[in-house]
This record gives structure tokens, C-alpha cells and sequence, in this order.
């Protein structure tokens, strides 16, 4: 019904974090390079959070029109059709509470694991030097 | 079906990044982040109803699965639009740039 709201939140909170990180460390962390110079020593942080930040917003748009068709979203007030009646915005609430973070909590799992392997795959041998051996 | 079509959708956008890997000049990146996005939260959306229907749930009336289809191509549609606004608007190569300055 509107379960998407949950990500949505969630999204919003970790774009301004990582805008205000970015601030705060952007050029700092633009500096670290490898001992060559030309690659970054790692991924960054930041980095690392728009990967949630799009996982997340992309989840959201496409999950909204889903909403829209279903007629659950209209772009009229009060947008969400399940706060017309009493009965509707508790199922919309139990929804949003169950679903909807179960799927807050799985993207920011799945990230967390691409995170992890990204930490990973840039600290073994380049796929070249690997091989060779 | 819907989460079907966008898990597809998610990995062939995943092996054209790939095989496009490092440079992401068209930015399919992008495509690969909205329909993974979409992917996980859809299967969130589907484990639910499993729990709710059962066996059931693998089991849907045709004409349901056709209308979830239909939804799935159109979420496939919109991601590609997405997309597309997004690489015209940063505009990594620089091509809507040149073409916008370029004398007639």
C-alpha cells in the first residue's frame, strides 16, 4: 500500500549523510591514490553510500509507479489512498512496518555484502598478475 | 511476474556493465542500481505474500499473471527512461553538449 515510504525514508536520510560527508571529507578522501598514482587506494566511503543511495532511490521509483498503477498512489491529495478510512491506513501501517522495512533492511544488507566483496576484490592481485601465478 | 521481469532486466543490465567495465560511458550502471533496487524490494514484497498464500502464490490465474507482466515490461520501460534522462542530462561524453554548440 505503501511500503515503499519506508526505503524512501530511508534514502532521503542517507543522501543528506552523504552529502554532508562529502562536504566535510570530499577532498580528502579524492586525494588517496595507490602507490602508482593513478588509482584510488580504495573505495571510499562516500563512494560506497551512492551505491546505497541509488540502490535505494531506484527501488523507490520503480516501486512507486507499481503503487500508481495498483491505484494505491494517486498525485492528488492525500496521495495515499489507504488514508481514507480508518481500516485501510491500519493495514497500510501494519504493511509499512512489516514489508516495508524488511525491504529497508535487505537492501542496506545487500549493499553491506557489496561493500564487503568491493573491500575484498580491490585488496587481492590485479586479475592479470593472478593468473600469471 | 513483475519481479521476474525486473530480475531479468537486472542482469542483462549487469552483464552489458560488465562488459563495459571500467569505463561506464552510458552510465548502464544506473540501469543496474534501479532494477537490482527494485529487484530486492519486490522479493521482500514476494516472500510476504508467500507467507500470506502459500503454494498458492506460485499457482496465479493467468489473467494475473498477464497484468503482472504487462506492469513488469512497463516498470522495464520506465528504468530505461530513467536512464536515458540521466545520460542525457550528465551527458558523459559530451555529445548533447557539442551538438547544442555546434553552428549550423
Amino acid at each position: 500500500m505503501a511500503c515503499f515510504l519506508v526505503p524512501a525514508a530511508e534514502a532521503i536520510v542517507v543522501t543528506a549523510a552523504t552529502k554532508y560527508l562529502e562536504k566535510k571529507n570530499g577532498v580528502a578522501e579524492a586525494q588517496m591514490q595507490d602507490e602508482s598514482g593513478v588509482l584510488p587506494a580504495r573505495v571510499s566511503f562516500t563512494r560506497k553510500l551512492h551505491w546505497l543511495i541509488n540502490l535505494l532511490w531506484g527501488g523507490v521509483a520503480l516501486l512507486a509507479f507499481e503503487h500508481v498503477w495498483h491505484g494505491e498512489v494517486t498525485p492528488w491529495f492525500p496521495f495515499l489512498t489507504a488514508t481514507g478510512n480508518a481500516a485501510d491506513t491500519a493495514t497500510m501501517l501494519h504493511e509499512m512496518a512489516t514489508a516495508g522495512v524488511g525491504m529497508a533492511l535487505l537492501v542496506t544488507a545487500v549493499w553491506g555484502i557489496l561493500a564487503a566483496v568491493s573491500t575484498v576484490i580491490v585488496n587481492r592481485a590485479p586479475a592479470a598478475e593472478g593468473s600469471a601465478r | 511476474m513483475t519481479l521476474l521481469t525486473t530480475v531479468f532486466a537486472a542482469v542483462i543490465a549487469t552483464v552489458v556493465w560488465y562488459n563495459m567495465a571500467p569505463k561506464d560511458e552510458m552510465k548502464v550502471s544506473v540501469l543496474c542500481f534501479l532494477y537490482w533496487g527494485a529487484s530486492l524490494m519486490w522479493l521482500v514484497d514476494a516472500v510476504f505474500e508467500y507467507v500470506e498464500l502459500g503454494a498458492e502464490y506460485f499457482t496465479p490465474a493467468a489473467e494475473d499473471m498477464l497484468n503482472d507482466l504487462f506492469l513488469g515490461l512497463s516498470v522495464v520501460a520506465l528504468g530505461l527512461v530513467i536512464w536515458l534522462v540521466i545520460l542525457l542530462v550528465k551527458d558523459p561524453k559530451g555529445v548533447v553538449r557539442e551538438t547544442l554548440l555546434k553552428k549550423r
